[in-house]
Protein backbone atom coordinates (compact mmCIF):
# COMPACT_ATOMS: atom_id res chain seq x y z
CA UNK A 1 0.00 0.00 0.00
CA UNK A 2 1.64 3.19 -1.18
CA UNK A 3 -0.62 5.57 0.71
CA UNK A 4 -2.62 5.01 3.88
CA UNK A 5 -4.99 7.86 2.96
CA UNK A 6 -5.84 9.09 -0.51
CA UNK A 7 -8.41 11.71 -1.38
CA UNK A 8 -9.11 12.98 -4.87
CA UNK A 9 -11.22 16.05 -5.54
CA UNK A 10 -13.46 15.65 -2.48
CA UNK A 11 -16.40 18.03 -2.46
CA UNK A 12 -19.04 18.51 0.19
CA UNK A 13 -21.57 21.32 0.37
CA UNK A 14 -23.88 22.38 3.17
CA UNK A 15 -26.49 24.56 1.51
CA UNK A 16 -24.60 27.43 -0.08
CA UNK A 17 -21.35 26.76 1.75
CA UNK A 18 -18.67 24.49 0.32
CA UNK A 19 -17.13 22.69 3.30
CA UNK A 20 -14.74 20.84 1.00
CA UNK A 21 -14.04 22.18 -2.46
CA UNK A 22 -11.67 19.88 -4.30
CA UNK A 23 -9.71 18.46 -1.38
CA UNK A 24 -6.69 16.36 -2.41
CA UNK A 25 -4.48 14.54 0.06
CA UNK A 26 -1.99 11.68 0.08
CA UNK A 27 -0.58 10.37 3.35
CA UNK A 28 2.20 7.73 3.29
CA UNK A 29 1.82 4.88 5.81
CA UNK A 30 3.41 5.33 9.21
CA UNK A 31 3.51 9.12 9.05
CA UNK A 32 1.65 11.93 10.79
CA UNK A 33 -0.13 14.41 8.57
CA UNK A 34 -1.27 17.63 10.22
CA UNK A 35 -4.34 19.35 8.77
CA UNK A 36 -3.99 22.94 9.87
CA UNK A 37 -6.70 25.52 9.41
CA UNK A 38 -9.09 27.92 11.14
CA UNK A 39 -12.63 27.01 12.16
CA UNK A 40 -14.72 26.31 9.11
CA UNK A 41 -11.77 25.45 6.87
CA UNK A 42 -13.16 21.94 6.36
CA UNK A 43 -10.84 19.96 8.66
CA UNK A 44 -13.60 18.18 10.57
CA UNK A 45 -15.62 17.56 7.40
CA UNK A 46 -12.58 15.85 5.87
CA UNK A 47 -12.10 13.63 8.93
CA UNK A 48 -15.81 12.75 9.08
CA UNK A 49 -15.78 11.67 5.43
CA UNK A 50 -12.63 9.58 5.89
CA UNK A 51 -14.07 7.96 9.04
CA UNK A 52 -17.17 6.89 7.02
CA UNK A 53 -19.48 9.23 8.97
CA UNK A 54 -20.36 11.50 6.09
CA UNK A 55 -21.09 10.97 2.40
CA UNK A 56 -19.28 13.04 -0.22
CA UNK A 57 -20.98 14.99 -3.00
CA UNK A 58 -18.12 14.32 -5.42
CA UNK A 59 -14.64 12.85 -5.44
CA UNK A 60 -13.19 9.69 -3.98
CA UNK A 61 -11.41 8.66 -0.81
CA UNK A 62 -9.46 5.56 0.19
CA UNK A 63 -8.38 4.65 3.69
CA UNK A 64 -6.08 1.69 4.40
CA UNK A 65 -6.61 0.54 0.82
CA UNK A 66 -10.44 0.55 0.88
CA UNK A 67 -12.93 2.95 -0.66
CA UNK A 68 -14.80 4.79 2.13
CA UNK A 69 -18.06 4.97 0.18
CA UNK A 70 -18.14 1.44 -1.26
CA UNK A 71 -16.42 -0.59 1.49
CA UNK A 72 -17.24 1.28 4.70
CA UNK A 73 -17.16 -1.81 6.94
CA UNK A 74 -13.67 -2.78 5.70
CA UNK A 75 -12.55 0.76 6.51
CA UNK A 76 -14.24 0.69 9.93
CA UNK A 77 -12.23 -2.37 11.03
CA UNK A 78 -9.01 -0.48 10.17
CA UNK A 79 -9.50 2.99 11.64
CA UNK A 80 -9.72 4.68 15.01
CA UNK A 81 -11.51 7.99 15.56
CA UNK A 82 -10.73 10.38 18.38
CA UNK A 83 -12.97 13.42 18.19
CA UNK A 84 -13.00 16.85 19.78
CA UNK A 85 -14.64 15.63 22.98
CA UNK A 86 -13.81 12.35 24.74
CA UNK A 87 -16.45 9.89 23.49
CA UNK A 88 -16.52 7.78 26.64
CA UNK A 89 -19.08 7.06 29.36
CA UNK A 90 -18.56 9.26 32.39
CA UNK A 91 -20.37 6.90 34.74
CA UNK A 92 -18.41 3.78 33.73
CA UNK A 93 -14.84 2.95 34.64
CA UNK A 94 -12.05 3.28 32.10
CA UNK A 95 -11.83 -0.50 31.91
CA UNK A 96 -15.59 -0.94 31.37
CA UNK A 97 -15.48 1.58 28.54
CA UNK A 98 -12.66 -0.26 26.78
CA UNK A 99 -14.25 -3.70 27.23
CA UNK A 100 -17.54 -2.45 25.76
CA UNK A 101 -15.80 -0.92 22.74
CA UNK A 102 -13.77 -4.11 22.34
CA UNK A 103 -16.99 -6.16 22.33
CA UNK A 104 -18.43 -3.77 19.74
CA UNK A 105 -15.39 -4.46 17.56
CA UNK A 106 -16.51 -8.09 17.96
CA UNK A 107 -13.66 -9.32 20.09
CA UNK A 108 -14.53 -12.31 22.26
CA UNK A 109 -15.22 -11.61 25.94
CA UNK A 110 -11.80 -12.78 27.15
CA UNK A 111 -9.96 -11.02 24.35
CA UNK A 112 -11.84 -7.75 24.94
CA UNK A 113 -10.84 -7.91 28.63
CA UNK A 114 -7.22 -8.70 27.84
CA UNK A 115 -7.07 -5.90 25.29
CA UNK A 116 -8.59 -3.41 27.76
CA UNK A 117 -5.89 -4.30 30.29
CA UNK A 118 -3.17 -3.96 27.68
CA UNK A 119 -4.40 -0.53 26.58
CA UNK A 120 -4.79 0.79 30.14
CA UNK A 121 -1.20 -0.21 30.71
CA UNK A 122 -0.09 1.29 27.42
CA UNK A 123 -1.71 4.66 28.13
CA UNK A 124 -0.63 4.89 31.75
CA UNK A 125 -4.13 4.37 33.17
CA UNK A 126 -3.65 1.15 35.13
CA UNK A 127 -4.16 2.79 38.52
CA UNK A 128 -7.23 4.71 37.32
CA UNK A 129 -8.65 1.81 35.29
CA UNK A 130 -11.27 0.81 37.83
CA UNK A 131 -12.40 4.32 38.72
CA UNK A 132 -15.35 6.03 37.01
CA UNK A 133 -14.22 8.28 34.16
CA UNK A 134 -15.85 11.29 35.81
CA UNK A 135 -13.00 11.27 38.35
CA UNK A 136 -10.37 11.58 35.55
CA UNK A 137 -8.43 14.72 34.61
CA UNK A 138 -8.84 16.15 31.10
CA UNK A 139 -5.58 14.59 29.95
CA UNK A 140 -6.56 11.17 31.36
CA UNK A 141 -9.91 11.31 29.55
CA UNK A 142 -8.19 12.07 26.26
CA UNK A 143 -5.75 9.21 26.82
CA UNK A 144 -8.66 6.85 27.51
CA UNK A 145 -10.30 8.17 24.36
CA UNK A 146 -7.11 7.45 22.43
CA UNK A 147 -7.04 3.95 23.92
CA UNK A 148 -10.65 3.42 22.77
CA UNK A 149 -9.59 4.46 19.27
CA UNK A 150 -6.75 1.93 19.36
CA UNK A 151 -8.70 -1.22 20.29
CA UNK A 152 -8.01 -3.07 17.03
CA UNK A 153 -4.57 -1.44 16.64
CA UNK A 154 -5.92 0.33 13.56
CA UNK A 155 -3.58 1.17 10.72
CA UNK A 156 -5.05 4.68 10.45
CA UNK A 157 -5.98 6.92 13.37
CA UNK A 158 -7.95 10.16 13.01
CA UNK A 159 -7.34 12.77 15.67
CA UNK A 160 -9.75 15.70 15.37
CA UNK A 161 -8.37 18.57 17.46
CA UNK A 162 -7.25 16.15 20.18
CA UNK A 163 -6.01 18.77 22.64
CA UNK A 164 -8.88 21.27 22.45
CA UNK A 165 -9.73 22.54 25.95
CA UNK A 166 -6.75 20.81 27.58
CA UNK A 167 -4.30 22.58 29.88
CA UNK A 168 -0.60 22.50 28.89
CA UNK A 169 0.02 19.43 31.02
CA UNK A 170 -2.86 17.49 29.48
CA UNK A 171 -1.70 18.59 26.05
CA UNK A 172 1.78 17.21 26.69
CA UNK A 173 0.31 13.92 27.93
CA UNK A 174 -1.67 13.54 24.71
CA UNK A 175 1.28 14.50 22.51
CA UNK A 176 3.44 11.93 24.27
CA UNK A 177 0.79 9.23 23.72
CA UNK A 178 0.45 10.13 20.03
CA UNK A 179 4.23 9.97 19.51
CA UNK A 180 4.22 6.50 21.08
CA UNK A 181 1.50 5.33 18.67
CA UNK A 182 3.38 6.58 15.67
CA UNK A 183 6.43 4.62 16.75
CA UNK A 184 4.38 1.43 16.39
CA UNK A 185 3.62 2.25 12.75
CA UNK A 186 0.16 3.82 12.95
CA UNK A 187 -0.66 6.44 10.31
CA UNK A 188 -2.16 9.53 11.93
CA UNK A 189 -4.26 12.29 10.41
CA UNK A 190 -4.34 15.12 12.91
CA UNK A 191 -6.46 18.25 12.64
CA UNK A 192 -5.51 21.27 14.66
CA UNK A 193 -5.85 25.03 14.91
CA UNK A 194 -2.49 25.31 16.63
CA UNK A 195 0.69 25.77 14.64
CA UNK A 196 2.84 24.47 17.48
CA UNK A 197 0.77 21.29 17.79
CA UNK A 198 1.24 20.49 14.10
CA UNK A 199 4.91 21.42 14.49
CA UNK A 200 5.31 19.05 17.46
CA UNK A 201 3.66 16.00 15.91
CA UNK A 202 3.42 16.15 12.15
CA UNK A 203 5.84 14.90 9.50
CA UNK A 204 3.99 16.99 6.95
CA UNK A 205 1.51 19.82 7.37
CA UNK A 206 -1.34 20.63 5.01
CA UNK A 207 -2.79 24.09 5.42
CA UNK A 208 -6.51 24.02 4.67
CA UNK A 209 -8.50 27.08 3.69
CA UNK A 210 -12.13 27.15 2.55
CA UNK A 211 -12.17 23.44 1.79
CA UNK A 212 -8.91 23.01 -0.08
CA UNK A 213 -5.20 22.61 0.58
CA UNK A 214 -3.46 25.96 0.08
CA UNK A 215 0.03 24.91 1.17
CA UNK A 216 1.77 21.79 2.27
CA UNK A 217 5.22 20.74 3.34
CA UNK A 218 7.33 19.69 6.28
CA UNK A 219 6.99 21.85 9.40
CA UNK A 220 10.50 23.23 8.84
CA UNK A 221 9.79 24.17 5.25
CA UNK A 222 6.57 25.89 6.23
CA UNK A 223 8.15 27.71 9.12
CA UNK A 224 11.05 29.03 7.10
CA UNK A 225 8.53 30.21 4.56
CA UNK A 226 6.45 31.89 7.22
CA UNK A 227 9.43 33.45 8.95
CA UNK A 228 10.14 32.84 12.60
CA UNK A 229 8.78 34.55 15.67
CA UNK A 230 7.41 38.05 15.78
CA UNK A 231 8.17 41.12 17.84
CA UNK A 232 5.21 43.36 18.66
CA UNK A 233 6.04 46.87 19.85
CA UNK A 234 3.66 49.54 21.12
CA UNK A 235 5.08 53.09 21.51
CA UNK A 236 3.69 55.67 23.91
CA UNK A 237 3.72 58.58 21.46
CA UNK A 238 2.29 58.21 17.98
CA UNK A 239 5.07 60.47 16.68
CA UNK A 240 7.64 57.79 17.50
CA UNK A 241 5.96 55.17 15.33
CA UNK A 242 8.14 55.80 12.27
CA UNK A 243 11.32 55.62 14.33
CA UNK A 244 10.22 52.34 15.91
CA UNK A 245 9.35 50.88 12.51
CA UNK A 246 12.78 51.92 11.23
CA UNK A 247 14.59 50.27 14.12
CA UNK A 248 12.53 47.11 13.79
CA UNK A 249 13.14 46.97 10.05
CA UNK A 250 16.87 46.48 10.66
CA UNK A 251 16.42 43.22 12.57
CA UNK A 252 13.31 41.97 10.76
CA UNK A 253 13.20 39.39 7.99
CA UNK A 254 10.28 41.16 6.28
CA UNK A 255 8.77 44.64 6.12
CA UNK A 256 7.19 45.50 9.51
CA UNK A 257 3.41 45.95 9.76
CA UNK A 258 2.46 49.34 11.22
CA UNK A 259 -0.87 49.88 12.97
CA UNK A 260 -1.24 53.64 13.69
CA UNK A 261 -4.50 53.18 15.64
CA UNK A 262 -2.83 51.01 18.23
CA UNK A 263 0.56 52.81 17.86
CA UNK A 264 1.94 49.32 17.18
CA UNK A 265 4.66 47.88 14.95
CA UNK A 266 5.03 44.16 14.32
CA UNK A 267 7.67 42.22 12.41
CA UNK A 268 9.14 38.75 11.94
CA UNK A 269 12.62 38.11 13.29
CA UNK A 270 15.04 35.20 13.11
CA UNK A 271 17.23 35.73 16.15
CA UNK A 272 14.61 36.06 18.87
CA UNK A 273 16.36 37.41 21.95
CA UNK A 274 19.17 39.12 20.00
CA UNK A 275 16.75 41.08 17.85
CA UNK A 276 14.65 42.06 20.83
CA UNK A 277 17.67 43.33 22.79
CA UNK A 278 18.98 45.27 19.81
CA UNK A 279 15.68 46.99 19.08
CA UNK A 280 15.06 47.98 22.67
CA UNK A 281 18.61 49.34 23.11
CA UNK A 282 18.32 51.36 19.91
CA UNK A 283 14.93 52.81 20.86
CA UNK A 284 16.20 53.65 24.32
CA UNK A 285 19.10 55.56 22.75
CA UNK A 286 16.59 57.36 20.47
CA UNK A 287 14.62 58.39 23.54
CA UNK A 288 11.50 56.52 22.37
CA UNK A 289 9.26 55.26 25.20
CA UNK A 290 8.05 51.71 24.57
CA UNK A 291 4.64 51.09 26.18
CA UNK A 292 4.53 47.37 25.51
CA UNK A 293 6.66 44.69 23.89
CA UNK A 294 5.97 41.02 23.09
CA UNK A 295 7.96 38.22 21.50
CA UNK A 296 5.64 35.53 20.13
CA UNK A 297 4.99 32.79 17.56
CA UNK A 298 3.03 33.77 14.46
CA UNK A 299 -0.71 33.24 14.89
CA UNK A 300 -2.78 31.15 12.53
CA UNK A 301 -4.13 34.41 11.07
CA UNK A 302 -0.63 35.56 10.19
CA UNK A 303 0.16 32.17 8.68
CA UNK A 304 -2.89 32.57 6.51
CA UNK A 305 -2.09 36.11 5.62
CA UNK A 306 1.36 34.99 4.54
CA UNK A 307 0.12 31.98 2.58
CA UNK A 308 -2.98 33.41 0.99
CA UNK A 309 -2.37 37.15 1.12
CA UNK A 310 -5.57 37.70 3.12
CA UNK A 311 -7.01 36.94 6.55
CA UNK A 312 -8.26 33.46 7.42
CA UNK A 313 -11.99 34.07 7.16
CA UNK A 314 -12.59 35.66 3.73
CA UNK A 315 -13.31 33.81 0.52
CA UNK A 316 -10.82 31.48 -1.05
CA UNK A 317 -8.27 31.89 -3.81
CA UNK A 318 -7.68 29.22 -6.39
CA UNK A 319 -3.95 28.73 -6.25
CA UNK A 320 -2.57 25.74 -4.40
CA UNK A 321 1.09 26.08 -3.65
CA UNK A 322 3.54 23.34 -2.92
CA UNK A 323 6.26 24.27 -0.45
CA UNK A 324 9.52 22.52 -1.32
CA UNK A 325 10.63 20.23 1.49
CA UNK B 1 3.56 5.64 30.35
CA UNK B 2 5.13 2.19 30.16
CA UNK B 3 7.32 0.82 27.42
CA UNK B 4 5.14 -2.20 26.63
CA UNK B 5 4.85 -2.46 22.88
CA UNK B 6 1.40 -2.37 21.42
CA UNK B 7 0.57 -5.55 19.56
CA UNK B 8 0.19 -4.82 15.87
CA UNK B 9 -3.31 -6.29 15.87
CA UNK B 10 -2.29 -9.51 14.14
CA UNK B 11 -3.43 -11.63 17.10
CA UNK B 12 -6.76 -9.83 17.42
CA UNK B 13 -9.47 -11.76 15.63
CA UNK B 14 -12.58 -9.60 15.42
CA UNK B 15 -15.85 -11.23 14.37
CA UNK B 16 -18.49 -9.79 12.04
CA UNK B 17 -21.13 -7.17 12.89
CA UNK B 18 -24.32 -8.74 14.26
CA UNK B 19 -27.59 -7.01 15.12
CA UNK B 20 -28.38 -9.27 18.07
CA UNK B 21 -24.85 -9.38 19.48
CA UNK B 22 -24.20 -5.64 19.10
CA UNK B 23 -27.64 -4.75 20.52
CA UNK B 24 -27.02 -6.97 23.56
CA UNK B 25 -23.64 -5.31 24.17
CA UNK B 26 -25.26 -1.87 24.02
CA UNK B 27 -28.13 -2.93 26.30
CA UNK B 28 -25.53 -4.19 28.80
CA UNK B 29 -23.77 -0.84 28.50
CA UNK B 30 -26.97 0.98 29.50
CA UNK B 31 -27.47 -1.40 32.44
CA UNK B 32 -23.86 -0.83 33.56
CA UNK B 33 -24.44 2.94 33.43
CA UNK B 34 -27.54 2.56 35.62
CA UNK B 35 -25.71 0.37 38.12
CA UNK B 36 -22.94 2.97 38.43
CA UNK B 37 -25.30 5.92 38.51
CA UNK B 38 -28.77 4.89 39.72
CA UNK B 39 -29.78 8.41 40.86
CA UNK B 40 -31.83 9.45 37.80
CA UNK B 41 -33.75 6.15 37.83
CA UNK B 42 -34.61 6.39 41.51
CA UNK B 43 -35.66 10.00 40.87
CA UNK B 44 -37.91 8.96 37.98
CA UNK B 45 -39.59 6.27 40.10
CA UNK B 46 -40.09 8.69 43.00
CA UNK B 47 -41.65 11.18 40.58
CA UNK B 48 -44.07 8.56 39.24
CA UNK B 49 -45.16 7.61 42.76
CA UNK B 50 -45.56 11.28 43.65
CA UNK B 51 -47.91 11.86 40.68
CA UNK B 52 -49.93 8.85 41.81
CA UNK B 53 -50.19 10.19 45.37
CA UNK B 54 -51.10 13.68 44.15
CA UNK B 55 -53.99 12.43 42.09
CA UNK B 56 -55.09 9.80 44.58
CA UNK B 57 -55.16 12.11 47.62
CA UNK B 58 -54.94 15.77 46.48
CA UNK B 59 -57.12 16.04 43.38
CA UNK B 60 -58.91 12.72 43.60
CA UNK B 61 -61.44 13.91 46.18
CA UNK B 62 -62.66 16.60 43.81
CA UNK B 63 -62.86 14.38 40.73
CA UNK B 64 -65.93 12.40 39.75
CA UNK B 65 -65.98 9.18 37.78
CA UNK B 66 -68.89 9.44 35.29
CA UNK B 67 -71.39 6.73 36.07
CA UNK B 68 -70.00 6.38 39.58
CA UNK B 69 -67.16 4.26 40.88
CA UNK B 70 -64.07 4.75 42.97
CA UNK B 71 -61.67 7.40 41.58
CA UNK B 72 -58.55 5.44 42.53
CA UNK B 73 -59.85 2.42 40.63
CA UNK B 74 -60.39 4.74 37.66
CA UNK B 75 -57.04 6.46 38.15
CA UNK B 76 -54.50 3.61 38.23
CA UNK B 77 -54.76 2.45 34.59
CA UNK B 78 -54.26 6.12 33.68
CA UNK B 79 -51.20 6.32 35.94
CA UNK B 80 -49.66 3.19 34.41
CA UNK B 81 -49.92 4.66 30.90
CA UNK B 82 -48.73 8.07 32.10
CA UNK B 83 -45.52 6.60 33.60
CA UNK B 84 -44.87 4.93 30.24
CA UNK B 85 -45.29 8.34 28.58
CA UNK B 86 -42.77 9.89 31.00
CA UNK B 87 -40.31 7.30 29.68
CA UNK B 88 -40.06 9.21 26.37
CA UNK B 89 -37.80 11.86 27.83
CA UNK B 90 -35.63 9.22 29.50
CA UNK B 91 -35.04 7.67 26.08
CA UNK B 92 -34.56 11.04 24.41
CA UNK B 93 -32.05 12.18 27.04
CA UNK B 94 -29.96 9.02 26.65
CA UNK B 95 -29.94 9.14 22.85
CA UNK B 96 -29.13 12.84 22.63
CA UNK B 97 -26.43 12.56 25.33
CA UNK B 98 -24.64 9.89 23.26
CA UNK B 99 -24.81 12.12 20.20
CA UNK B 100 -23.64 15.16 22.17
CA UNK B 101 -20.59 13.43 23.64
CA UNK B 102 -19.47 11.91 20.36
CA UNK B 103 -20.28 8.33 21.40
CA UNK B 104 -22.73 8.05 18.50
CA UNK B 105 -20.04 9.19 16.04
CA UNK B 106 -17.59 6.68 17.47
CA UNK B 107 -20.15 3.87 17.13
CA UNK B 108 -20.89 4.95 13.56
CA UNK B 109 -17.16 4.88 12.74
CA UNK B 110 -17.00 1.30 14.06
CA UNK B 111 -18.19 -1.89 12.32
CA UNK B 112 -21.33 -1.94 14.50
CA UNK B 113 -24.73 -2.95 13.07
CA UNK B 114 -26.54 0.32 12.19
CA UNK B 115 -29.75 -0.67 13.99
CA UNK B 116 -27.99 -2.01 17.11
CA UNK B 117 -27.53 1.27 19.04
CA UNK B 118 -31.26 1.97 18.62
CA UNK B 119 -32.43 -1.55 19.46
CA UNK B 120 -30.01 -1.68 22.41
CA UNK B 121 -31.49 1.57 23.73
CA UNK B 122 -35.09 0.38 23.28
CA UNK B 123 -34.32 -2.94 24.99
CA UNK B 124 -32.69 -1.26 28.00
CA UNK B 125 -35.60 1.16 28.35
CA UNK B 126 -38.07 -1.74 28.18
CA UNK B 127 -36.25 -3.43 31.06
CA UNK B 128 -36.61 -0.27 33.12
CA UNK B 129 -40.26 0.01 32.05
CA UNK B 130 -40.90 -3.45 33.56
CA UNK B 131 -39.33 -2.27 36.83
CA UNK B 132 -41.38 0.95 36.71
CA UNK B 133 -44.59 -0.95 36.09
CA UNK B 134 -43.85 -3.35 38.97
CA UNK B 135 -43.28 -0.44 41.36
CA UNK B 136 -46.47 1.29 40.20
CA UNK B 137 -48.49 -1.93 40.59
CA UNK B 138 -47.32 -2.20 44.20
CA UNK B 139 -48.01 1.48 44.80
CA UNK B 140 -51.47 1.03 43.26
CA UNK B 141 -52.25 -1.93 45.49
CA UNK B 142 -51.07 0.15 48.47
CA UNK B 143 -53.58 2.94 47.72
CA UNK B 144 -56.42 0.48 47.36
CA UNK B 145 -56.54 -0.21 43.60
CA UNK B 146 -57.35 -3.82 42.61
CA UNK B 147 -57.46 -5.69 39.30
CA UNK B 148 -60.79 -7.50 39.07
CA UNK B 149 -60.28 -9.48 35.85
CA UNK B 150 -58.73 -12.93 35.77
CA UNK B 151 -54.95 -13.51 35.62
CA UNK B 152 -55.13 -13.71 31.83
CA UNK B 153 -56.90 -10.36 31.49
CA UNK B 154 -54.51 -8.76 33.99
CA UNK B 155 -51.47 -10.01 32.06
CA UNK B 156 -52.99 -8.81 28.80
CA UNK B 157 -53.51 -5.36 30.32
CA UNK B 158 -49.89 -5.20 31.50
CA UNK B 159 -48.80 -6.34 28.03
CA UNK B 160 -50.72 -3.43 26.45
CA UNK B 161 -49.06 -0.97 28.82
CA UNK B 162 -45.62 -2.27 27.86
CA UNK B 163 -46.55 -2.27 24.17
CA UNK B 164 -47.32 1.44 24.53
CA UNK B 165 -43.92 1.99 26.15
CA UNK B 166 -42.20 0.13 23.31
CA UNK B 167 -43.89 2.39 20.75
CA UNK B 168 -42.98 5.49 22.78
CA UNK B 169 -39.35 4.30 22.98
CA UNK B 170 -39.11 4.69 19.19
CA UNK B 171 -40.72 8.11 19.40
CA UNK B 172 -38.12 9.00 22.06
CA UNK B 173 -35.23 7.61 20.01
CA UNK B 174 -36.31 9.63 16.99
CA UNK B 175 -36.65 12.80 19.06
CA UNK B 176 -33.23 12.16 20.59
CA UNK B 177 -31.70 11.87 17.12
CA UNK B 178 -33.29 15.04 15.72
CA UNK B 179 -33.05 17.34 18.76
CA UNK B 180 -29.85 19.06 19.76
CA UNK B 181 -28.84 20.31 23.17
CA UNK B 182 -30.44 20.27 26.61
CA UNK B 183 -33.05 22.88 25.63
CA UNK B 184 -34.68 20.52 23.16
CA UNK B 185 -34.74 17.74 25.74
CA UNK B 186 -36.46 20.08 28.19
CA UNK B 187 -39.04 20.84 25.49
CA UNK B 188 -39.75 17.11 25.13
CA UNK B 189 -40.13 16.79 28.91
CA UNK B 190 -42.47 19.79 29.01
CA UNK B 191 -44.63 18.44 26.20
CA UNK B 192 -45.19 15.16 28.03
CA UNK B 193 -47.55 16.84 30.47
CA UNK B 194 -50.13 18.32 28.08
CA UNK B 195 -49.88 15.14 26.00
CA UNK B 196 -50.57 13.02 29.03
CA UNK B 197 -53.31 15.23 30.48
CA UNK B 198 -55.05 15.58 27.11
CA UNK B 199 -56.33 12.01 27.42
CA UNK B 200 -58.74 9.95 29.44
CA UNK B 201 -55.98 9.08 31.96
CA UNK B 202 -57.16 11.42 34.77
CA UNK B 203 -60.55 12.79 33.73
CA UNK B 204 -63.34 11.79 31.36
CA UNK B 205 -63.11 13.41 27.90
CA UNK B 206 -66.88 13.98 28.21
CA UNK B 207 -66.15 16.72 30.78
CA UNK B 208 -63.94 18.65 28.29
CA UNK B 209 -65.11 21.14 25.61
CA UNK B 210 -66.33 19.14 22.58
CA UNK B 211 -63.35 19.43 20.22
CA UNK B 212 -60.83 18.98 23.04
CA UNK B 213 -62.66 15.90 24.24
CA UNK B 214 -62.47 14.45 20.72
CA UNK B 215 -58.71 15.02 20.60
CA UNK B 216 -58.35 13.43 24.02
CA UNK B 217 -60.32 10.38 22.92
CA UNK B 218 -58.09 9.87 19.90
CA UNK B 219 -54.92 10.22 22.00
CA UNK B 220 -53.05 6.87 21.78
CA UNK B 221 -52.70 7.03 25.57
CA UNK B 222 -56.53 6.99 25.91
CA UNK B 223 -56.74 3.80 23.85
CA UNK B 224 -54.33 1.96 26.18
CA UNK B 225 -55.98 3.45 29.29
CA UNK B 226 -59.49 2.52 28.10
CA UNK B 227 -58.49 -1.01 27.12
CA UNK B 228 -56.64 -1.69 30.38
CA UNK B 229 -59.58 -0.34 32.44
CA UNK B 230 -61.76 -2.92 30.72
CA UNK B 231 -59.21 -5.72 31.24
CA UNK B 232 -58.58 -4.83 34.91
CA UNK B 233 -62.35 -4.54 35.47
CA UNK B 234 -61.92 -0.94 36.67
CA UNK B 235 -64.56 1.73 36.01
CA UNK B 236 -64.26 3.56 32.69
CA UNK B 237 -65.61 6.97 31.71
CA UNK B 238 -68.48 5.56 29.68
CA UNK B 239 -68.54 7.31 26.35
CA UNK B 240 -70.57 6.14 23.39
CA UNK B 241 -68.28 7.20 20.54
CA UNK B 242 -66.73 4.76 18.07
CA UNK B 243 -63.32 5.30 19.67
CA UNK B 244 -64.65 4.54 23.14
CA UNK B 245 -66.20 1.32 21.85
CA UNK B 246 -62.95 0.09 20.27
CA UNK B 247 -60.33 0.70 22.97
CA UNK B 248 -58.71 -2.79 22.80
CA UNK B 249 -58.34 -2.63 19.02
CA UNK B 250 -56.88 0.88 19.13
CA UNK B 251 -54.60 -0.04 22.04
CA UNK B 252 -52.89 -2.47 19.65
CA UNK B 253 -53.17 -0.47 16.42
CA UNK B 254 -51.82 2.81 17.78
CA UNK B 255 -48.52 1.40 19.11
CA UNK B 256 -48.02 -0.73 16.00
CA UNK B 257 -48.56 2.35 13.83
CA UNK B 258 -46.14 4.43 15.93
CA UNK B 259 -43.42 1.77 15.63
CA UNK B 260 -44.09 1.42 11.89
CA UNK B 261 -43.50 5.15 11.48
CA UNK B 262 -40.78 5.95 14.01
CA UNK B 263 -38.54 2.89 13.71
CA UNK B 264 -37.76 3.43 10.00
CA UNK B 265 -37.55 7.20 10.54
CA UNK B 266 -35.06 6.68 13.38
CA UNK B 267 -32.93 4.27 11.36
CA UNK B 268 -32.88 6.64 8.40
CA UNK B 269 -31.95 9.52 10.63
CA UNK B 270 -29.20 7.50 12.33
CA UNK B 271 -27.64 6.47 9.01
CA UNK B 272 -27.68 10.05 7.75
CA UNK B 273 -26.51 11.76 10.97
CA UNK B 274 -24.38 14.79 10.25
CA UNK B 275 -25.58 15.05 6.62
Amino acid sequence: MEHAIITEGLRKRYGDTAALDGFDLRVPPGTVCGLLGPNGAGKTTAVRILATLLRVDAGRAEVAGFDVARQPDQVRYRIGLVGQHPAVDEALTGRQNLVIFGRLFHLGRAQARARAGELLDRFGLVDAGDRPVRTYSGGMRRRLDLAAGMILAPSVLFLDEPTTALDPRGRNEVWEAVRDLVRTGTTVLLTTQYLDEADQLADRICVLDAGRVVAEGTPDALKSRLGGDRIDLVVRDAGDLATAAGRLRRVATAEPDVDPDRRAVSAQVDDRAGALTEVLRALDADGVTVADVTLRRPTLDEVFLRLTGRPASTERTDDTEEVPA
Amino acid sequence: MTTTTLSAGGDLRPGRPSLVGDSLTLTRRALAQWRRDPGPLVGALAFDVLILLMFAYLFGGALQVPGGGDYREFLLPGIFAMTMLFGISQTTVAVSADAERGVTDRLRSMPVSRLAPLVGRAAADMLFAVVTLAVMLLAGLAVGWRPHGGPGATLAALGLVLLLRFALAWVGIYLGLVTKGPGAVTAVQTLEFPLGFLSSAFVAPSTMPGWLGAVAQWNPLSATVGATRELFGNPGWGGDSWVAAHHPLLAVLWPVALVAVFLPLSLRRYRALGG
